[in-house]
């Protein structure tokens, strides 16, 4: 094994250096020992095993998703039968009766997705146009570093302190003030009441998106930086402002590659466990409009019953549920990484 | 250096410019007079500070935090250096042109409405009218008045550089920066861009870089040869070319050096 | 400026203003970005310090409802480390040589670009279908919950991970390198393992840490997989212990003692999770410098 420091110099040899530049420096170990060395294996047949052991490798990727998909089909066959695409849209979830459909779980991980993406789209925009345009030099390094490290941050972390620090803050400022303020107001009354205790569809809407603006944020912040600087000098040279040359400019430029990171956070947001399972409060319910309601989620609905639960109906109903989530989800991420890839092809034509 | 008895009236005036990337000073005590409607090269190798020249005409340099200037540029008298001038005005009367052509990512009618609308609220026909005449004048309207609405990436090259032209003098400045306008053209595309330049300079003051001798010799009245950050010299172009007043001079136009 | 007329000068200062408004928005919506973070890392390191103690990492999870500094998590950290490191060199090797497939072996070709894809999508697939795909092919098909269950959930979320890294690293490698050993009659075996992966090795090693960072804290795959136990796991034959569903099934209770040991949990996460990104970004850093 090389140590770190052996390798530099060859890193240095850059591509702009004549190709044979690198040649004295490549760390191969065992030069110029003139005795033939002795093989425990001829070159042709290790070349051989090693590139199959790498191509196999790479195959195991491939042949994950196909596991993946096919063990989810399989262990909700007896649900997929019993109940087929009715599921989607029926509320009932009774492991007494053996009744069960996807729909309360389904509205749950789409609304607390949809409220996250409200929230974060605009943040994340407004954190990537900071740290591009606006931020002083010495500056944008470390809170680009800062908001990449908030995206690290294991989701237990938000769910705990979501649980036991944001919620109470979230009931006691702003839920009994807008309570007391709308109480009696027809409509948003109803979207505020419930038990002030601070979880439920709004709580894991926000902290979804405290989670994933830094995933948006950081691809906007990447792709706004890929615009040509003389594309933004030219609409400069024509008097624009800072935010013209942003919102009319730079913003259309890189479309794609935005809405690509957006699809991105949407696919974690729509696939994250542990933050919504503490927050949202378990509870099988859509009569309340509230958004301070208890309700469920796919992944808490996982997370909760899924390793005490009966195998049969009631597991395979999960596993359902589990597929679902995945199809959801995998078109969301397929969608993004082909927006992405778009982009990045552009940029080779462009330049 | 300067013409002093030259007739045309100065339209931008250099006095003692510094410029500094950083700690780096790239350009010296620089001064010049720039006449108005005529066109003004500048000349030197590279690395030389042609184009950090320009870009201090419309202060395009603010937008790099580390590069500042000193001295004045006076336009018509007033300061553009002045930080009480307003940059994005300053912008609307000294237009600029790139190396490479820059089309926004808009159809070909809205790339020239984009910097009209900054400064102007035209009616619908009024501003129709302004983007034909800016085409005509650019010499690209027969060439594109059947597809305006197609995106501004989809004409060739050359066609987009006369489309940034075209851009550029529809909100009607009153000096036009061209930075090497033809460096990434074909011969057919560059001679029309240098025809075009010829017929611009009755209506504005045109400031062109280029490293390319011939061209400045081609199309431009006044040259300024520039060396290192150091203006070296600075006058009527046919004399230039014919009898340089300085030995530097003579050896990069003859191509001895650069 | 006095070229300028009255219905000019009105638009230019209006656009001005909502120049201004927008980039004030701009800098309060980093604040906030901000804010979050700082207001997470205070109640972590807060709370979080406040149970530290040195039974803290010497006791094993106490039975609820004694007294706070009762007891500690020493079980479930052995446990994490124990699948941790199984599944970080379970997925490494998996992940290397493949990140080497894509890389160097004809990296143009549709399947490579297929793999890659896919690849993409695992990164961020929803890592608790990782648990239900573990549960199963092997809990389910063993009636029993294990670490080892565990710990493969956790490499196959390795695996993408290692395999992103190594190839972007693989690809930044000067092709003049490889071809300088070609040239020398060196067989690709060589070429790869011993002068194009040594040339990435801190760039590979700072994807194995982002990974084993990335799986620290993962909780969703080891719900169904490994599930949670009291003692000190002496085999992953059975459901062992570990942090993060131990901090989830704490924190969820109502016993003050264990939300009190959760919060420690939390902080020494957090402190091992940044401390790992750290790290790799600074070895990346030097790496590409």
């Amino acid at each position: 094994m090389m140590r770190a420091a052996d390798t530099r110099p060859v890193i240095m040899a850059d591509d702009e250096l004549p190709p044979m530049m690198g040649v004295a420096v490549f760390p191969l170990h065992d030069q110029g020992s003139a005795a033939p060395r002795r093989r425990w294996l001829p070159n042709r047949l290790a070349d051989r095993l090693f590139g199959l052991l790498a191509r196999g490798a790479a195959l195991f990727t491939l042949v994950s998703l196909l596991g993946i998909i096919l063990s989810l089909i399989v262990g909700a066959w007896p649900a997929i039968r019993e109940f087929g695409p009715g599921f989607l849209v029926h509320a009932a979830w009774d492991p007494v009766r053996q009744d069960f459909g996807g729909l309360v779980m389904i509205y749950g991980t789409l609304i607390t997705s949809a409220i996250a993406l409200l929230i974060a789209v605009p943040i994340s925009f407004g954190i990537a146009l900071f740290l591009t345009e606006l931020a002083p030099a010495w500056l944008k390094r470390p809170l680009g570093t800062a908001i990449e490290l908030l995206a690290a941050v294991p989701s237990i972390v938000y769910g705990m302190w979501g649980l036991m620090v944001f919620g109470p803050v979230l009931a006691r400022y702003v839920q009994q003030p807008l309570q007391s303020l709308l109480g009696d107001v027809p409509v948003f009354g109803a979207l505020v009441s419930g038990p002030p205790v601070g979880i439920g569809i709004l709580s894991a809407g926000i902290i979804l998106s405290i989670m994933i603006i830094p995933f948006i944020a950081s691809v906007m912040r990447d792709v706004f930086e890929v615009t040509p600087p003389l594309l933004k000098e030219s609409a400069y040279g024509l008097g624009s402002t800072t935010w013209e040359v942003s919102w009319r400019i730079v913003l259309p430029y890189t479309k794609t590659g935005v809405l690509g990171g957006i699809m991105l956070g949407l696919g974690r947001a729509l696939g994250e466990t542990m933050a919504v399972t503490f927050v949202i409060g378990n509870m099988n319910q859509l009569n309340s409009a509230s958004l301070f309601e208890a309700a469920n989620s796919i992944t808490s609905a996982l997370a909760n019953e899924f390793a005490e639960a009966a195998p049969g109906l009631h597991q395979a109903a999960l596993i359902y549920l589990g597929l679902v989530l995945f199809l959801i989800t995998f078109t969301v991420l397929v969608f993004s990484r082909l927006l992405l890839q778009r982009l990045q092809k552009n940029e080779g034509k462009r330049t | 250096m300067t013409d002093s008895n030259d007739s045309p009236p100065i339209k931008l005036s250099v006095k003692d410019l510094n410029f500094y990337y950083g700690k780096f000073r790239a350009l010296n005590s620089i001064s010049l007079d720039i006449p108005a409607n005529r066109v003004t090269a500048f000349i030197g190798p590279s690395g030389c500070g042609k184009s950090t020249l320009l870009r201090t005409f419309n202060r395009m340099f603010e937008l790099y935090p580390e590069q500042r200037a000193e001295g004045s540029i006076l336009l018509d008298g007033e300061d553009l250096l002045d930080f009480k001038q307003d940059v994005a005005l300053i912008r609307a009367r000294v237009g600029m042109v790139f190396q490479k052509p820059t089309p926004f990512p808009m159809s070909i009618f809205d790339n020239i409405t984009f910097g009209v609308k900054l400064f102007e609220n035209l009616s619908r026909i009024d501003m129709e009218e302004r983007v034909e005449w800016a085409l005509k004048k650019a010499a690209l309207w027969e060439e594109v008045k059947d597809k305006l609405q197609q995106s501004g990436a989809s004409l060739s090259g050359g066609q987009q550089q006369r489309l940034c032209i075209a851009r550029g003098i529809a909100i009607k400045p009153e000096i036009l920066l061209l930075d090497e306008p033809c460096s990434a053209l074909d011969p057919i595309s560059t001679a029309r861009v240098e025809e075009l330049i010829a017929e611009l300079k009755a209506d504005y003051t045109v400031i062109i870089v280029t490293h390319n001798m011939q061209q400045a010799a081609r199309c431009s009245d006044y040259t300024a040869y520039m060396y290192l950050g150091d203006l070296v010299e600075f006058g009527e172009t046919n004399q230039m070319f014919l009898k340089p007043g300085r030995q530097e001079t003579e050896d990069y136009i003859t191509g001895r050096f650069g | 400026m006095m070229t300028y007329d009255a219905a000019r000068m009105a638009r230019f200062v209006r656009r001005k203003r909502v120049n201004q408004v927008a980039l004030t928005l701009a800098l309060a919506a980093m604040v906030f970005g901000m804010f979050w973070l700082a207001w997470i890392l205070w109640e972590t390191l807060r709370l979080g310090f406040e149970s530290l103690s040195v039974s803290f990492i010497t006791e094993n999870t106490p039975p609820p409802n004694e007294p706070p500094g009762e007891g500690g998590l020493a079980n479930a950290i052995w446990g994490s480390l124990l699948m941790v490191t199984l599944a970080t060199f379970i997925g490494t090797p998996i992940g290397v040589l493949s990140g080497i497939c894509l890389a160097e072996y004809n990296p143009g070709s549709r399947l490579n670009a297929i793999i890659r894809f896919v690849n993409d999508l695992l990164l961020s697939a929803p890592s608790i279908i990782i648990g239900l795909f573990i549960y199963a092919v092997m809990v389910a098909r063993f009636q029993q919950f294990s670490g080892w269950a565990g710990a493969v959930a956790l490499a196959f979320i390795v695996v993408p991970v290692v395999i992103r890294t190594t190839e972007n690293m693989l690809t930044l490698v000067p092709s003049g390198l490889r071809e300088a050993a070609y040239a020398l009659g060196a067989p690709k075996w060589k070429v790869v393992t011993r002068v194009t992966l040594a040339a990435s090795l801190s760039g590979v090693l700072t994807g194995v840490l982002l990974a084993v960072a990335r799986i620290f804290g993962e909780t969703a795959p080891l719900l169904f997989t490994a599930l949670n136990n009291q003692f000190w796991s002496t085999g992953l034959d059975g459901p062992t212990a570990n942090l993060p569903v131990t901090i989830l099934q704490f924190a969820m209770s109502p016993y003050e003692n264990w939300q009190h040991l959760a919060w420690g949990g939390v902080f020494l996460i957090t402190m091992i999770v940044l401390g790992l990104n750290v790290l790799a970004r600074f070895l990346s850093r030097r790496f590409s410098s």
